[in-house]
């Protein structure tokens, strides 16, 4: 299973983009990624989840966690880019009342008032394949 | 068509596999809607996410079944675990997102979304396992 997590910064906000699935088995390396953001003072994150293609109550509730710990640090935490299917699981439980939901990035920056061409990588891309189960 | 039966270890990075399976089991029927394997996934997800926690005090080679049953206008899926139980109770209901601990709940999620988006859902636990029963139409039921 392919899934990979890519952080870029712009204008102070971590753009944390996420691809592949979003559950029990990856959504521990999102919690870990969102950990260490936050620890190193980045505490306003957009989690960008147009590349997501399935997204279960595990994963959401990483998403959950991720707000709490932005949130504790002064900061914020808004999704972008989430499929249909995604936003109704978002919708359906309830938490598209407190997270902000943005159909893109460009929108969000827009409404974050972040201002500014262009976006800095942090990291290179982390590309973790999963090996196939051996039965 | 006969029961397709699964079995696969408690071990996470399974569970895409039993989503695979059962999302191609439905696929068979080509009146599926999408949408409606999209809720399958999801449902099926939930369902086995449980039963690979329930068997994280068990022996590693105690296995989680989990069969499918498709006929032209539904399919039902059992999925069934060897762990100690809970009491499904109470469960049932979305955290309030305004409740003022609502960000320390990570989890609570996975009983509401599997009875919202299965058409049936049945789930039979005690101290020997979990089987939980769940059925998803072809075509969404009309609201009531």
């Amino acid at each position: 299973m392919l899934f990979a997590l890519e952080v870029s910064m712009h204008q102070g906000w971590a753009i944390l983009a996420v691809v592949g699935e979003l559950e029990l088995a990856t959504a521990p390396r999102l919690r870990q990624r969102v950990v260490g953001l936050v620890g190193d003072g980045c505490a306003h994150i957009i989690l960008d989840l147009t590349h997501v293609d399935f997204v279960d109550s595990v994963g959401l509730g990483v998403v959950v966690g991720a707000l709490k710990r932005a949130r504790g640090r002064g900061g914020d935490l808004v999704v972008v880019g989430a499929a249909d299917r995604v936003r109704a699981l978002f919708e359906l439980t309830r938490l598209d009342e407190i997270i902000a939901l943005f159909a893109d990035l460009p929108l969000a920056l827009a409404e974050l008032d972040v201002v500014g061409a262009g976006t800095e990588p942090v990291d290179e891309p982390v590309d973790e394949r999963t090996d196939q189960p051996d039965g | 068509m006969g029961e397709v039966r699964l079995e696969i270890p408690a071990r996470a990075e399974y569970l895409g596999l039993a989503r695979q399976v059962v999302a191609a089991a439905a696929a068979i029927e080509s009146t599926f809607r999408d949408e409606r394997i999209d809720d399958l996934r999801v449902v099926v997800s939930e369902a086995t996410t449980n039963a690979i926690e329930a068997h994280a005090d068990l022996d590693r080679d105690e296995r989680i079944v989990i069969r499918c049953n498709l006929d032209a206008e539904q399919i039902e899926v059992e999925v069934v675990d060897r762990g100690s139980g809970f009491d499904p109770s109470g469960l049932d209901a979305m955290p309030d997102p305004e409740r003022p601990d609502r960000l320390a709940l990570e989890s609570g999620l996975g009983i509401p979304l599997l009875r919202v988006l299965a058409d049936e859902a049945e789930i039979r636990s005690g101290e020997h396992g979990t089987a939980v029963r769940l059925v998803v139409y072809r075509v969404p039921r009309p609201a009531s």
